[in-house]
């Protein structure tokens, strides 16, 4: 058998491949040649071939058979053979292999080996990768080896010491005596570890943390740093005049774990932390690692106010810097620290927001987060003019995020309401598109509350839309307003501004390109046949027309069109009478208070105290709807009636109200109608972080059966809240006894006016049959008048094939449950 | 230090150093994934990049980008500095080094490398102790190899 080729010569003749075809027919000729070198035990080539075979690695091909190999080659008495043996076990025996644990033996011998290097060999290979089970086995060795007066390899062990703590954090403990004259050490290389060590060590514990600060660690680190900085040049740890760089980041990093809420710590290195911040050179990158490095321990420490001002100096100085990398640490550093030194760092806003003129994304989308932080009362106007035009002209990724900070902004920060519908405006018709679900219920709440704008709001979303209807949420937050405000719209009432002159059927002209038109999502054409249909009331001469539409749509192919004509149909033809009052001006809406999307936003400066964002319901679009379905059939108009919320297969909608994580983002959601929900009053969501919201069912509230005909049974089960007498909760558990199971299973509730309810989304829309399960759905119902409940059902399913339904009325609600 | 990647302007890799444990289809992945998304910057971007929870320091030099990835509480002023300091060990070991020497000395770069970082940390900060640690172990191997009269590869 020849011998095998040289390593070097491989690697040329693979270069030599043209395509990747050549190359793999190469990698397999050698690796059959490797494989037989391999059985036949060849001590002398075994390196080599390891070699080889780490190259192959690299360049992506497998190399699994030659991790037995790698032992042999550590286990064998040549250093050739150690270091390759070692090297590729650090690329092929990582933790997961199953002989990895076979090196343990070795390497326990090869930190005993009379040779420090090949002690280094074996401290680095447990150091990047040994396991826990190794790191325990062998942490009694690497706790000898910290000990040694050999630098070369304390420094190594000191690094080991750490990968051992990451894995097995029970073993920090032993470390600890052999820590004590750790930082007695000339050598910059155990100064290093050392410190990184005890870095690890006081992250991980609060013990270790407490101990180190009593025996005076910060003075100590203190001292080093100072003969650092005041040393003379010393060119063997010289970076570009600065004196080991490295070694000045660790400690000052040390520092801030150690001055964390810790007065004492704090003010030992007041001192130290000034003088680097003042006399460390800032023209090179060096000097600026430092600088940043020593900017985050002031910030992070009991520091004294004047340090904390010249550190956010150095930040404002750090935003001017031609380099972007500065800049792009600088707004990071800014964005950590804005909530706390909020004043200081005011004072660069404007530097800031030139920022987001910026070419490179990362640094954008800092200036654009630091920037909606710092918008405050004062500020809003010229703020906002930037944020606009960065909107115009951002990449598609920020549109979102710009949108929505935008309006929360606005919504905040507003100097007047004539300004806020019009920024409002400008975002929908620049970024229309990008905006967020949830915006759109935000908005027509906020226009429904702006009275004296309604005229001018319509107006302007009129003259919008008369261009362009693409942009869904712009087209849908119209089409609701002309619906409700048409009116006004036609008569020309605007204030504000200039009124235009339009007519009815203008107006139903783009309602109904809407309707018609490609590019209208499902939820918008929604959206413009019910404002159609509201204008039936507040339009005079065009009636007729109105009619025509909706009852076009009574066949249209989008099931939920389909529903909303045939609906309104029968407005129009069975309860005429009825259509003024169901059609009415939305009254104003309650803001509610509930946990919003976006966490809670701060003041910004100013001395109000922090508002939780607000999510008020999206409008009664589909009361209009359902309220006729339960008015028709229930009678009676001493019922409020209550929507039931979408089936599971919406996971956004139904229930966010109570969801008290707050998770309320819907832009992961597909396009479906807004989950309607009725306006809770602020105090459901009392107690909201502490307490339980409700008693457990031990409380002994009987439950009761509501129903039960054809098979079909539903059972209550009750519980009060503990914080809110006035509510309490049903759990409704519907059981099929029938053969046949029940599908699209929908329930629904009416309660007397004085009571409110919410439906939660059901568990699922099947109920299986033989009462092999149930459907559960809970009810909340808020009693403030303590007044006895009832409620009437109504129940719609499939069975056997056919729809059925049924109407009931639950009266025998166990006192206990509403009194 | 979570990993340390080295590539050509083609996307070849030319190293790889990983801190932390993953399974190696995994490690394929985000080498494909990185790769891509830094040889995709232009020269007007910053130096770091926001990766799932990590952050990735990248240089060019000449014809090899040097990526190294680090947790969000690491100095990336400072990671640029290690990178820029590997390759003066590089640089002083093999004399004015260039891709090609890394491409033919592999091993050598990973020994260089792992005398100035172990287990994602810098172990020395002192160019000259670095590279006679590697110019040492090299003597010792050659001594060997001089006893078995046999080449090294």
């Amino acid at each position: 058998m020849p011998a095998p080729i040289r390593l070097r010569e491989l690697i040329r003749t693979i270069r030599t491949a043209r395509t990747q075809a050549e190359e793999r027919e190469m990698i397999q000729k050698e690796c059959a040649a490797i494989r037989s070198s391999f059985r036949e035990e060849d001590n002398t080539y075994r390196c080599r071939n390891v070699a080889k075979l780490l190259y192959m690695h690299m360049l992506g091909y497998p190399a699994h058979f030659g991790q037995l190999e790698c032992l042999k080659l550590i286990a064998s008495q040549k250093f050739t053979d150690k270091r390759i043996g070692y090297l590729g076990a650090m690329l092929l025996l990582d933790e997961r292999q199953d002989v990895h644990l076979l090196m343990t033996n070795c390497i326990k011998n090869d930190l005993n080996h009379s040779t420090q290097y090949v002690q280094g060999l074996a401290l680095c290979t447990l150091g990047c990768m040994g396991s826990s089970e190794m790191c325990r086995d062998l942490a009694g060795e690497v706790e000898k080896l910290l000990k040694t007066s050999n630098s070369y390899l304390r420094k190594k062990a000191a690094l080991c010491a750490v990968h051992v703590i990451r894995k097995v954090p029970e073993l920090m403990e032993m470390f600890l005596p052999a820590t004590k004259n750790l930082l007695n050490e000339k050598n910059h290389g155990v100064l290093h570890t050392s410190v990184v060590l005890l870095t690890e060590m006081c992250e991980r514990s609060p013990d270790m943390l407490a101990h180190f600060r009593k025996v005076r660690l910060v003075p100590q680190l203190v001292r080093i740093l100072k003969n650092l900085i005041m040393s003379g040049y010393s060119p063997e740890h010289d970076v570009s005049g600065i004196s080991d760089p490295f070694l000045q980041v660790r400690i000052l990093r040390l520092l801030r774990i150690l001055g964390r809420n810790d007065d004492d710590s704090s003010e030992a290195m007041n001192d130290i932390l000034a003088q680097v911040a003042t006399n460390t050179e800032t023209s090179k990158n060096v000097g600026n690692a430092i600088l940043y490095e020593t900017v985050l321990t002031i910030m992070d420490i009991k520091s004294e106010s004047g340090l904390r001002v010249l550190a956010i100096n150095i930040l404002g100085r750090f935003l001017l810097n031609n380099d972007k990398n500065i800049r792009y640490v600088a707004l990071t550093s800014l964005l950590k620290t804005v909530q706390t030194d909020h004043n200081a760092v005011q004072r660069h806003r404007s530097t800031i927001v030139d920022c987001l003129k910026d070419l490179d994304v990362s640094i954008k989308r800092r200036a654009m987060e630091l920037s909606f932080a710092l918008v405050n009362g004062n500020n809003v106007r010229g703020m906002m003019k930037e944020l606009l035009y960065f909107l115009d002209s951002c990449e598609p990724e920020f549109k979102a995020d710009c949108a929505s900070g935008i309006f929360l902004a606005a919504e905040k920060y507003a100097p007047s309401k004539r300004w806020h519908i019009d920024t409002i405006m400008r975002v929908l018709t620049t970024a229309g598109s990008y905006v967020r679900d949830d915006a759109v219920p935000n908005l027509i709440q906020l226009i429904t509350n702006s009275v004296e704008m309604h005229a001018y709001t319509v107006q302007r979303l009129y003259k919008a839309i008369l261009g362009d209807y693409s942009q869904q949420p712009l087209v849908q937050v119209a089409s609701w307003c002309i619906g409700e405000y048409g009116d006004l719209l036609v008569s020309g009432q605007c204030e504000e501004e200039e009124p235009i002159q339009v007519t009815e059927d203008e107006v139903l002209d783009i309602l109904e390109s809407v309707l018609i038109s490609n590019m209208s999502a499902s939820v918008t054409r929604g959206y413009a046949l019910t404002a159609i249909m509201k204008l039936s009331t507040r339009f005079t001469c065009t009636v007729n027309r109105i009619k025509k539409v909706v009852s076009i749509y009574g066949s249209s192919i989008d099931v939920e069109l389909q529903q909303r004509a045939v609906e309104y149909n029968a407005l129009f033809k069975k309860y005429d009478h009825m259509r003024p009052a169901l059609l009415e001006r939305m009254p104003v809406m309650e803001k509610v208070t509930t946990n919003g999307p976006a966490e809670i936003v701060q003041t910004n400066g100013e001395t109000e105290t922090a508002v939780l964002e607000t999510k008020p319901p999206p409008s009664g679009l589909q009361p209009a709807n359902q309220a006729n379905d339960l008015l028709d059939l229930l009678g009676g108009s001493d019922i409020t009636p209550v929507i039931p919320t979408a089936p599971p297969n919406k996971p956004a909608s139904g229930g966010e109200l109570l969801d008290l994580l707050g998770d309320l983002n819907l832009t992961g959601s597909p396009v479906s109608p807004p989950a309607p929900q009725i306006a809770q009053p602020p105090f459901l969501l009392d107690g909201l972080t502490s307490q339980p919201l409700f008693n457990d069912i031990a409380a002994g509230i009987p439950s009761i059966t509501a129903y039960n005909k054809n098979g079909l049974k539903i059972d209550f089960t009750f519980e009060r809240s503990n914080t809110n007498p006035s509510v309490t909760v049903i759990t409704i558990q519907a059981s099929n006894s029938t053969e046949l199971e029940m599908t699209d299973f929908v329930f629904q509730a009416a309660v007397p006016k004085t009571f409110q309810l919410q439906l939660l989304s059901p568990s699922s829309s099947v109920i299986p049959a033989f009462n092999s399960g149930t459907i559960t759905q809970v009810i909340k119902v808020l009693n403030p008048q303590k007044q006895q409940l009832r409620m009437r059902i109504k129940l719609t399913y499939n069975h056997k094939g056919s729809a059925m339904q049924d109407l009931a009325e639950v009266n025998n609600f166990p006192p206990q449950s509403w009194q | 230090i979570h990993f340390i990647l080295l590539f050509s302007r083609q996307g070849k890799l030319r190293l790889q150093k990983w801190y932390t444990t993953l399974p190696d289809k995994e490690k394929k992945k985000i080498i494909r994934e990185i790769v891509q998304i830094i040889l995709s910057r232009n020269q007007k971007t910053s130096s770091f990049v926001d990766w799932k929870d990590l952050k990735l320091v990248y240089k060019r030099y000449a014809s090899l980008y040097f990526c190294c990835a680090i947790e969000d509480h690491d100095n990336e002023l400072l990671t640029l500095e290690v990178v820029h300091r590997y390759v003066e060990l590089l640089d002083r070991y093999f004399g004015n080094v260039c891709e090609l020497d890394i491409i033919f000395n592999f091993e050598k770069a990973y020994f260089i490398l792992d005398e100035f970082i172990i287990g994602g940390e810098v172990q020395e900060t002192s160019k000259k102790i670095a590279v006679k640690a590697i110019e040492d172990s090299d003597m010792l191997q050659e001594t060997v190899e001089e006893y078995m009269n046999k080449p090294a590869f």
